[in-house]
């Protein structure tokens, strides 16, 4: 019934895989801005800005450790590296809580209102007191170094087309600060994001497949939209994935934020573990072994003194040199494919790239080429007395960034032969996914002292459950037998962006149900297609000529002209464009004299043609009266003005 | 901060526990009709917490509150481990060639760790401890840490001022400098008691704190902390200074003069500014840069004998005049048998007509009332208006363009030396330690309220 967008087959490698086989198992989380008036902890606007910020700050985010002496590597490394956080910011709209200057207001009730209200939908059950939790995040998307995150429901599940995913639980967390740009050292961020609060609906890992995964997060993003109080436009929604399959480990792919490219992200990530593990057996069918990959880095930059190859060369320029690591037993592997257009060696250059300040990396596996010569790697190979079946790994960078590169690429390579590392992804636009931190241990949580437990009483739950909307399948029923909208079209309305619009309309004008919905749908698209900016036109003007349609002002097939109209004078009023176009209704009679005139006028082809020129004539009187007259009447009053002809 | 006591459960929320013979940090279940919650009982927390709710830190690390009225099956299932988990061993190293600097703690956590088994926040207090969260620390200084007491500064009496003088002597005879890591809210008032306690010094003494506690990634403490070891083992001077946040970025640490630095934001990082004095200098990039001519600090001298006079009479109040103020108030500190009374007086230094009467009477008790302002920046100047001059005529004494706080401080520490009212005024009146300037510069308001 709710189908999911298809997913595109355009490779077909993909098509092959057996998710059943493979034993995959896929979980998301979905995310949302909330639609408060305020933000989660402070009483700023929820407003994203684009004009130049007013000033910023720097800070450095410092790893805290645990009990247990565990440090996150990633952000350890990271404040090492002397990794500095610029925040941009705006006078008018973020205050001292967005800095991390001033402790958290009270966690913000609309917002908790809102998220209780989607666990009642999705039959989730509230929990009698939330607590609010500091979740650790040292990238500097958060000033504080954590995000404040709350459960507010355990449990439920929704009804994706009959199969039923379980939900886990349901969450409200501040939105993350805008990365704006990353210039060396310093990541530069906007706090306008920061603090808006997000629906999180986190399901089990119960599917299997994409089209499984896909539909489950437009069934999930349907309940959030009919609520009316979620946030909408791109950037507003994200979904994390999970994905796991058998004998292989989690991998979650953060922030995707289209989703048309669910499916497919889960497509590839699936492929990329199962040729991951095809690779960790090829590797131990060869014998490789995990002590003989060592992390020795060689300084190979007098064989390349002479390199055509441009990275070299300008490496060389810069006073830094070109450093190799060797592969014991690679050989052919480093270029085989594990997604479309990645392979094992792109997976080593994304170690190499986010562990050693490196560009890129050379694999022998694609040498000669890239302007690196037969002879150079001939010479590398017997300079480091690699066999046949041995690959190459050459970085050419400084020495401390070509050093830290080409040993997270060993480091990597040895996790090859366990199978597949536990990773954080991030998407890449064509549903393909790069490394971008290992997968913290388990999430690091502690109380946020500073805000209040929230208690949820009975009386509140009951409030919220009394103003429930109704649900996607509820509309479509209701749309479908009351309102008498086809399957097709009655689908799309639930899936529109302006199904608010189009229930206000039909609240109004219910015998107007069809009209609306393909006005709404079909025409609109027509005319965006002419790039006609129909969403420039106020809702209330909409509203308007659904009313005057209903009090036959004019005729429905004007409407497209009105909208034309409106469009292009958006301040305008639809009474103006009735006027404007001369679009009043014409009097039967007057209709009449105007087809007798055309029939008349044509009365050679009809005495030719008889009934067949009921056709063509029908169009010169639509182009007459198009707007003003009803069609099905002028088709009728044609029909017997030919007739009389014929027989005159 | 730390915690004074485990936080607990009470009323129901105990009796509940208590019958199953649950503790914090034992593992449970708890049945409710829809659902069954398994994890640890962590404490309670202290704000706003009523007691019908039972919090579990699940294996998510989520916390949920479950209401005492839906269980319908507790059951424990692992008692939790006594005591703290043990530390990581850090291999202490003492450097050669490295200065000593000694880092006493007062309470402020400085420095802490998370439990996230259980969400408390443990102070990190020896040396290696300090190691161990502030690691670059090692690479400044060796230190050498003792905790005096763990008190809210808040709670802190004169008594413990005494007890920070004495060790801080003490700490002066082997280490290049001491630190005291020191809750903010009245920082600057031990600021002032050690200026006064601990004159003719031979090294610096550091007051250093945090606005944002130690637990978190986005923590000041650490490059306060570091500033402070940095200024003890390498500032010129022999000073007692704050050094806090100069801005909201984490760049620079300012080093404020001890009697004249005052707490001036609840909430932010750079809430110290200095006042009615220039800021002595800065700690920025591992380094300090002195920001005052050379003549305006004693220097460091490690030969320099240091004078300790660590007492402090308590019987001193500071008292804010208000419009509709009558005599009562200050009556009543009379009848109480106070040895001093601080007015922070309106503008220039006034009080209104209605405590005329009152302070009269403290005179003629030979109490000493000493006159400051409310306005917090510039001098107090009693001969230009009536009420002023009819307070000096009474024997109040004008503190110049002494701080509120540091008028106080200073008192409590004259009057420990005597109770003479004319020996009181005239030590009052006289600038021992840099409490009092002659000469009020434009740039040091202007300066100060930069932002």
């Amino acid at each position: 019934m709710l189908e999911a967008q298809p997913i595109r087959r355009d490779d077909q490698a993909m098509t092959q895989i057996d998710y059943e086989k493979a034993g995959a198992l896929i979980g998301i989380e979905v995310h949302q801005q909330l639609n408060t008036k305020t933000k989660l902890f402070c009483n700023c606007p929820t407003e994203i800005r684009e004009d130049d910020p007013h000033f910023t700050f720097l800070r450095r985010l410092r790893p805290t450790q645990s009990e247990l002496g565990e440090v996150d590597p990633a952000a350890l490394f990271e404040f090492q590296k002397g990794r500095v956080h610029i925040y941009q910011n705006y006078d008018d709209s973020i205050c001292l809580v967005e800095q991390d200057e001033e402790p958290p207001h009270l966690l913000d009730e609309e917002a908790v209102n809102h998220a209780l209200e989607i666990s009642l939908l999705m039959k989730s059950q509230p929990v009698d007191e939330i607590q609010v939790m500091r979740k650790l995040v040292i990238d500097g998307s958060n000033t504080t170094g954590f995000q404040r995150s709350v459960v507010v429901a355990f449990g439920g599940e929704i009804d994706v087309n009959g199969f039923k995913v379980p939900i886990q639980t349901i969450g409200v967390e501040e939105d993350a600060a805008r990365k704006i740009q990353e210039k060396g050292t310093k990541t530069y961020w906007r706090l306008d994001r920061l603090g808006i609060p997000l629906i999180e609906v986190a399901t089990a890992p119960v599917m299997k497949t994409p089209e499984q995964v896909q539909a489950t997060a437009l069934r999930i993003g349907q309940i959030f939209r009919v609520t009316g109080k979620v946030k909408r436009g791109l950037g507003t929604i994200r979904q994390d994935i999970n994905v796991s399959v058998k004998g292989g480990a989690i991998i979650e792919i953060k922030g995707v934020q289209q989703l048309n490219l669910i499916g497919q992200v889960v497509q590839y990530e699936v492929q990329r573990q199962v040729e991951l593990l095809k690779l960790r057996d090829e590797l131990k069918n060869r014998g490789v072994r995990s002590g003989q990959i060592k992390q020795v880095v060689h300084d190979v930059s007098k064989l390349f003194q002479k390199s055509t190859s441009k990275v070299i060369k300008a490496s060389l320029k810069r006073k830094e040199g070109v450093y190799a690591l060797v592969l014991p037993g690679f050989a052919g592997l480093v270029g085989k494919e594990v997604q479309p257009g990645r392979r094992v060696g792109s997976e080593f250059a994304d170690y190499a790239k986010f562990w050693g300040d490196v560009q890129g990396l050379f694999h022998t596996d694609e040498l000669p080429n890239y302007g690196i010569i037969a002879d150079e790697v001939n010479k590398l190979r017997r300079h480091l007395k690699a066999q046949d079946a041995d690959a190459i790994i050459i970085v050419a960078a400084s020495k401390s960034a070509s050093t830290d590169a080409l040993k997270a690429v060993a480091l990597r390579a040895q996790q090859a032969l366990k199978g597949i590392p536990a990773e954080t992804r991030g998407p890449l636009a064509d549903g393909t996914t790069r490394y971008s931190r290992p997968r913290p241990g388990a999430a690091r949580m502690y109380p946020e002292t500073d805000v209040a437990p929230i208690t949820v009483t009975k009386k509140r739950l009951k409030r919220i459950r009394q103003g429930l909307p109704e649900l996607p399948e509820e509309k479509l029923q209701k749309f479908h037998e009351e309102y008498h909208l086809s399957d097709e079209l009655a689908n799309i309305m639930i899936r529109s962006l302006r199904i608010d619009l189009f229930e206000d309309i039909i609240k109004k004008h219910p015998k107007l149900a069809v009209t609306a919905a393909s006005t709404l749908e079909t025409s609109w698209r027509n005319l965006e297609r002419e790039e006609i900016k129909v969403d420039d036109i106020p809702e209330e003007q909409v509203l308007l000529l659904f009313d005057r349609l209903a009090e036959e002002k004019f005729a429905k097939e004007a409407i497209e002209d009105l909208l034309t109209w409106l469009a292009q004078h958006p301040t305008q009023t639809v009474d103006k464009a009735i006027q404007d176009l001369g679009l009043g209704v014409i009097s039967k009679d007057e209709l009449k004299s105007i087809i007798e005139q055309i029939v008349e006028a044509n009365a050679v082809m009809v005495a030719e043609r008889g009934d067949r020129a009921i056709g063509p004539l029908m169009g010169l009187v639509m182009k007459e009266v198009r707007g003003r007259a009803d069609g099905k009447l002028v088709s009728e009053l044609l029909r017997s003005a030919v007739k009389a002809q014929q027989q005159s | 901060m730390p915690t004074d006591e485990p936080a607990g459960y009470l009323g129901e929320a105990q009796k509940t526990l208590d019958k199953a013979k649950v503790k914090v940090g034992d593992r449970i279940s708890i049945q409710t009709a829809d659902n069954t919650f398994e994890g640890i009982v962590i404490p309670r927390a202290e704000i706003g917490a009523d007691d019908k709710h039972i919090v579990l830190k699940l294996d998510s690390g989520y916390n949920v509150g479950i209401h005492v009225d839906n269980i319908q099956k507790l059951k424990k299932l692992k008692a939790g481990k006594k005591g703290q988990p043990e530390l990581p061993a850090v291999a202490r190293k003492i450097k050669k060639g490295v200065p000593w600097v000694s880092i006493l703690s007062t309470g402020g956590t400085i420095a802490s760790r998370v439990d996230y088994h259980t969400g408390a926040v443990n102070p990190a207090l020896t040396a290696d401890d300090l190691y161990t969260v502030v690691p670059e620390l090692g690479d400044i200084a060796n230190i050498r840490a003792e905790v005096l007491f763990s008190v809210f500064s808040e709670n802190l009496q004169p008594s413990h001022w005494t007890t920070i003088a004495k060790q801080t002597a003490k700490h002066l005879e082997e280490s290049e400098g001491v630190v005291i890591a020191h809750g903010t809210d009245t920082m600057g008032y031990t600021a002032a008691a050690l200026s006064f306690a601990l004159q003719n010094l031979p090294r610096p003494v550091i007051l250093t704190g945090s606005q944002r506690s130690s637990d978190r990634p986005s923590t000041d403490a650490a490059l306060n902390l570091t500033g402070a070891v940095i200024a003890a083992s390498q500032a010129p001077f022999a000073e007692v200074v704050i050094a806090m946040h100069r801005l909201p970025d984490d760049t620079s640490i300012s080093l404020h003069p001890g009697t004249q630095v005052r707490k001036c934001h609840t909430s932010r990082r750079d809430a110290f500014l200095t006042i009615n004095a220039d800021i002595l200098g800065e700690v920025k990039d591992d380094k300090v840069h002195m920001l005052v001519d050379s003549a305006a600090y004693h220097h460091r001298d490690p030969k320099r004998e240091l004078s300790l006079q660590p007492k402090f009479d308590s019987k001193v109040a500071l008292i804010k005049t208000t419009p509709g103020m009558t005599g009562e108030l200050i009556d009543s500190i009379i009848d109480r048998e106070y040895h001093g009374i601080v007015l922070e007086g309106t503008g220039l230094g006034h009080a209104p007509e209605t405590l005329m009467n009152a302070i009269e009477r403290a005179q003629e008790e030979q109490i000493p009332v000493v006159m400051t302002s409310q306005c917090i920046w510039g001098r107090v100047q009693m001969r230009v208006y009536r009420t002023g001059v009819e307070l000096v005529q009474q024997g109040v004494i004008p503190a110049e363009d002494m701080l509120a706080e540091t008028a106080y401080v200073k008192l409590m520490w004259v009057l420990a030396q005597t109770r003479n009212l004319s020996e009181v005024r005239l030590r009052m009146l006289e600038n021992l330690v840099g409490e009092i300037t002659d000469c009020s510069k434009r740039s040091q308001y202007e300066e100060m309220t930069r932002q």
